[in-house]
Parts: structure tokens; sequence; C-alpha cells
């Protein structure tokens, strides 16, 4: 039962520090040093502030850690509900395996995402002000308590990776028998909290391009972090055979890719549905930043994996497949950059580029968030077969086994 | 063009005290005759919803920024009121516009927060930091503020300022004055006006002196009153001889952005139980074939037409 295939059991205190490093490799070692020089750069902004150390101003006064960080981090961790929901609600065990590793990203998401924000508030101490200081008329109210309880909900969602891992199966079965309430949570919270970081910008009624500019952004939203997250999903069992040696089965990895269609598909239907019936589109206008911006976005980052992953031939190569996925997932970020940046380009009259800072800052949080999730696989059995049964099912404790615990 | 006195700078060199000691009242009674700086606080009965606001008649000002002035010794700003734009320490400015058509000639423009009667910062704030008092100003708790900048984003205007050089900065705006209007007086820079450019009355009433002097000069005013109808209305108005966009007023549909977020919040409850509830639902179909599925596997092992299952 106990994930006895751990790495390293007690036997690092004979090694030396360099054959830890070595071991280590220099894939994390690069991420290391990325996280931790981005630890001090994110010390340096919080003690000179936002104006030296960012692009931000006055006519900017949202930039690249709000359209990446916040909303394309968000986007990205929607796998998680997703997957979550297929198995535990949907009664789709099948999918069972790929639960544990969507879950453990929704959750990282989620803490980098938060991470991001904190870098961004102006007083970051006062993160907890929504909890006392109601506003229900915000949208960013709800978005903040969206973020707190689904940020929980993802947290009990995983924690029996960590209790199995910890050993502590009493309340790992605990936790288990609460979960189907946990999950139907998690849905709420994220169908309101993907749909309402499209609903934040309709009050910029007079700001932002007719592009993005939509009523239905909240929707758009919705639908394409449902993309996104599924996309998400299959960039992760890739790495998982490759790097943790885990074999997904393709045929689930397909039932992903299927899905991600049909999203991707929904999603075209309602841009463009909404572009013809406004009277928009980039076919209406000259060519521009905002124009390319919005047909790259929506032919390279939509269309063009929606129709790859139509084609059952490309759907069952894992290439092809590789190649949708990462072309939906950059074409949703690209529209939350768009979204945000983009779109808001003229009424700000200026030009904005995220300072080296911000960037660095961002390339810390996903650093630490890949090696987060590189701990966990390593050390937690992540990778098992049937995780996750609900009471009842006796069939399923049987089986659990951690499977190709060890790291490359 | 009736505006000939307008184009030249007339008082820069003027000390800001000399103005309010000398000619203002006089110059403010000659120029807006009725309007009087009505009583305060205690007179909730007159017409409209009774708010305060402002009438900023752009033909009147000569640039002097005597409002500017007053609004950095009323509100503790020590930075130089000159800057022709408002900032984290300076909550009105005062902009010097050369007109596209006419080289030579500029407008005085005066910027501040228009405190909107459906204010959209308010409506985006998540803690509640700005909310609109019934007396017209939309007002600041710093004490509350997280610092997210959302009320910057919402702002039709583009108006909040954020203090970017601080470690740990705050939303800057005008507040009309909301300290002074509670102790019966009208904001600084309506007193220090020298000329009525900028005036200070019940809104309702405001609207009506703007609309008199439209009608009796119709050759010096763009026939509109910017503020009237924008953003759902302001309480700040202005009157101008030049087109409004021509001196980089934001064009402003008469949609209150709050109305746009206001139709979404008011779905979510409905969506979170509707979802809630499908999810059960789902649930528990799924639940009650599964336990079907396993009865019937059961009983085929068994071989019995009937007999005790798992789970059901």
């Amino acid at each position: 039962m106990k994930a006895e295939a751990r790495w390293i059991p007690g036997r690092s205190r004979e090694r030396s520090t360099t054959e830890k490093l070595v071991e280590l490799g220099w894939g994390r070692l690069a991420l290391w040093a990325l996280a931790l020089t981005g630890g001090l750069a994110m010390v340096y902004r919080l003690v000179r502030g936002l104006g030296a150390t960012t692009h931000l101003n006055d006519a900017w006064p949202w930039g690249w850690w709000i359209a990446f960080d916040v909303m394309g981090g968000v986007a990205l961790a929607a796998g998680a509900f997703v997957v979550a929901a297929w198995v535990h609600l949907f009664g789709k065990h099948r999918y069972a395996p790929l639960a544990r590793p969507a879950v453990l990203t929704g959750f990282l998401g989620y803490l980098m995402v938060i991470a991001g924000l904190l870098m961004d508030l102006g007083r970051p101490y006062r993160i907890w002000h929504p909890i006392v200081m109601w506003q229900p008329h915000s949208v960013m109210f709800e978005v903040a308590w969206c973020v707190m309880v689904y940020t929980t909900v993802l947290a009990f969602e995983f924690s029996p990776v960590a209790l199995e891992g910890l050993g502590w199966h009493r309340a790992c079965r605990a936790v288990r028998r609460a979960l189907v309430p946990m999950v139907i949570l998690g849905v709420v919270c994220s169908v309101l909290h993907q749909s309402s970081l499209g609903s934040l910008l309709l009050i910029a009624t007079y700001r932002m391009d007719p592009l993005w500019y939509s009523p239905l952004l909240p929707v758009l939203f919705f639908v394409s972090a449902v993309a996104a997250g599924l996309g998400m999903i299959q960039l992760e069992a890739a790495a998982a055979s490759r790097v943790y040696r885990h074999r997904v089965e393709p045929e689930l990895v397909e039932g992903l890719a299927r899905g991600m269609a049909w999203m991707l598909a929904l999603y075209l239907a309602l841009r463009l549905g909404d572009w013809v019936s406004r009277g928009q589109g980039p076919w209406t206008r000259p060519v521009s930043l905002e124009s390319v911006a919005a047909g790259l976005e929506v032919l390279v980052g939509a269309a063009l994996p929606a129709l790859v992953m139509s084609r059952k031939s490309w759907r069952q190569s894992a290439r092809a497949r590789l190649v949708a996925a990462g072309l939906a997932v950059v074409g949703v970020i690209a529209n939350r950059i768009d979204s945000v940046l983009v779109s808001m380009r003229a009424g700000a009259g200026a030009a904005y580029v995220p300072s080296l800072l911000e960037l660095w800052v961002t390339g810390a949080i996903v650093a630490a968030g890949v090696l987060g999730y590189d701990w966990v696989a390593r050390h937690w059995p992540l990778f098992v077969e049937e995780p996750e049964a609900l009471p009842g099912e006796a069939r399923a404790q049987e089986s659990r086994r951690p499977v190709g615990v060890t790291a490359s | 063009m009736p505006t000939e006195v307008r184009g030249a700078r007339t008082c820069p060199l003027l000390s800001r005290r000399a103005l309010l000691a000398g000619g203002a009242g006089a110059v403010a009674a000659g120029l807006s005759g009725s309007l009087a700086v009505p009583a305060l606080a205690s007179d909730p009965a007159t017409g409209g919803d009774g708010s305060f606001g402002m009438l900023v008649d752009l033909t009147e000002c000569v640039g002097c920024r005597s409002c500017v002035y007053a609004c950095q010794e009323a509100n503790g700003w020590t930075g130089d009121p000159e800057r022709p734009a408002i900032d984290g320490d300076q909550w009105t400015a005062v902009r010097e516009v050369e007109l596209p058509g006419d080289p030579g000639h500029v407008r005085y423009v005066r910027t501040q927060c228009f405190h909107c009667l459906d204010p959209a910062c308010a409506s985006a704030c998540p803690v509640g930091a700005l909310h609109k008092t019934p007396e017209g100003p939309v007002v600041y708790d710093a004490g509350r503020c997280i610092g997210c900048r959302y009320c910057m984003v919402a702002c039709p205007f583009h108006i909040p300022r954020y203090q970017w050089e601080t470690p740990l900065p705050l939303v800057a705006k005008c507040i009309m004055c909301a300290p002074r209007l509670e102790r019966g007086e009208s904001p600084a820079c309506a007193e220090a006006c020298p000329t009525g450019a900028t005036t200070f009355g019940r809104r309702s009433e405001l609207i009506a002196v703007a609309r008199k002097r439209i009608a009796d000069h119709p050759d010096r005013y763009v026939p509109r009153i910017y503020g009237l109808t924008e953003a759902g209305g302001t309480s700040w108005l202005y009157l101008s001889d030049v087109p409004f966009e021509e001196l980089g007023f934001a064009s402003v549909g008469s949609t209150p952005p709050p109305q746009k977020t206001q139709a979404v919040m008011e779905k979510v409850p409905v969506v979170a139980v509707g979802v809630a509830a499908l999810m059960a639902v789902v649930r528990w179909w799924e639940g009650a074939r599964e336990s079907r599925d396993e009865a019937r596997d059961a009983r085929e092992r068994a071989g019995t037409p009937s007999g005790k299952e798992p789970g059901a």
C-alpha cells in the first residue's frame, strides 16, 4: 500500500553536495536557480514598490502579472475541475489515473496565481480584506472568494496524495468520504471563477477594443479555459511519460484530445458568432497589432488545434496531439494577454512592455511550480492507477499501487 | 469668436492669495450671477436628489491654477501645482490645450474625478474602499484598499492615479472635498476660482444654469453639457466653446459601466445553485447506475437471480 518506491531513503547523508547536485540534473538546477533568484527579485519588488520595479503606470494599471500569471494561470488550472468532475461525478473511472496529476496542477496553479497576485497587489498584506470587507457588487470580490474557496478545495482534493505519501491512511480514508461534495463545490467555484475573470473586464466597456469586449466574455472565458485545461493535462501526460517513465494509456489522452477539440469548436462558434453579430472581426480592420493578434489567437490558437484533433488519424499520433495541445494552451494564454493588454492599448495612449523583473518573477513562480510538481511526483504516489475510489468501492482499494515513481 | 479674452494666460503672475483675496468674489459674481453657494447639509429638500455637483465653464477659465493651489493646500499635498496632469499627489490639474484648427489659441482644461452618479470604481472595488456619498462625492477609504487597481481599469475617464513610487501605495483621486462639505463649506477649488469657471452647487441647479447659458449664448457654447449623461451622468458638469473631443475629453456613452457587470453578478447565485444541483443529480444518477451494474455483475457471478449486492 504505502509508496515504498521512494527516492533517496535516508542514504542522502552519505553523499557529498556535488553528488547531490549531479543527481538533481541540469534541468532542475536551472529551475532552482530561476526560482531562487526570482525570489530575490520578489523581495526587491516588495521593498522598492511597483513603480521602481515594473513598467506599470497610470496608463497601464494592469500589466503582465494580471494578464499572464493571474488570467492565464487560472485558465490553465481548469483541467483540475474538469477531470475531477469527469471521474468523481460523471463516473468516468477510466480517467482516474489522470485525476491526481490534474488536481496537483490545479492546486499548484492556484498557488502560483496567488503568488503572482501578491506581487501585483499594492498592499499584499491586506489580501485577506475581502474576507471581512464585503462588496458583493464587485466582480473582483467574487474572484477573490472563488480563489480562496477553490484553493482550499484543491488542497483537499490533493490531500489524499500527501496523506498516502505520509502513510496517514486513516486520515486519507476520512478525506475520501467527503470527496464528492468537495468536487461539486470545486466545480461550482470553477464555473463561477473562470467566467468571472471574463466578467471582470465587462466594466471596462469604454476602454477595451471591441474585438475582445463582448457581453459573452464570461462564457468565452469559461469555454476557452476548459479547452486550455484539457490541453494542459495532455502536456502533463506527455511529461509524465518522458520524465517519470509513467505511461498513460494513449486511449485516455485521445479522449482528452477529443474533448479539447469539442470545446475549441464550441469556443470558435461562440467567438465567430459574437464577432459577426456585433459586426466586428479582424477582417473588418486594417492590419494592426489588434487585428493581427485577434486573428492569430483564433486561427492558430483555436482553429488549428481543433482541426488537428478532429481527425482521428492525427489524434492518434502522440506528436500531433502534443502540438495541438500546446497550441491550444498558448492560444488561450494569448487570448488573456490580448484581452488585458492589447485590447486596452488604444485607450492607454502609450505602449507597455513588461519589465525584466516582471518576467523574471513570472519565470520564478513557474519554476517553483514545476519544482513542486517534480517533488510530489518523486516522493508521493502521484501516478497511481485507481486513485480516490469512492467509498464503497472496495475493488478499487485493492488496485491502488504506485507506478513508476522513480525519477529519470 | 467671442472667447478672445481666454486666448492668453492673463494672470500667471498673480499670486494665488491675491486672487483669493481680491478679484475672486467680484469676478465670479459678475460672470455667473445668480449662483450663490447654497446652504449645505441641513437642506435636503432642494431639487433633484439634492446632491451636490460642480459646473466647470471652460470659456471662463483663464488658467491661473488657483483651483490646483487650493486643492494642494486643502488636502495637504506639497507637489508643484503647475504640473499639467493629475498624479498620485495631485488630485486636480489644469492642462493647456492648443486648439487644433486655431494655432496660438489655447483652452485651459481642468481635470479631476468626475464623481459619477453610478461610479464604476465603487462598483469595481472588491473591499468597498470607494463609495458615492448621498451628498455627491465619491470618496476613498484608504484603510480598506488592497491595491488591486481594478478601480483604475474600471474608470471610464482614466481618473484614479496610483502612488507608484512608494512601496505601500494608495489610490489618489479628487474626493470633492467631502470633509469640507460635511462642515458646510464648499470645495476648496470652487472657493478659490477667481472667474467662476468652477462653481459649486446642487447638481440639478447647475444643470439649469448650464442650459440657460447655452440658450442665452448659443454662439458661444457647443450645445452640450459634458457629464449630463456620460457614463450615466456625473456630478461634475462641463461647458465649452470647443467640441469636447478636441480638448481630450473621453468619448463615453451614456450607459453606466456598473450596469454591465451588475447584469452578470445578479446571475451568480442562480448559476452557483444550478451548477451544484446539476452536479449532484449527475453524481446521484451515475451512482445509481454503478450500483445497478455491480448488483447485476454480482448476480451473474453468483448465478442466482437475487442476492445481497455491495453498495446498494
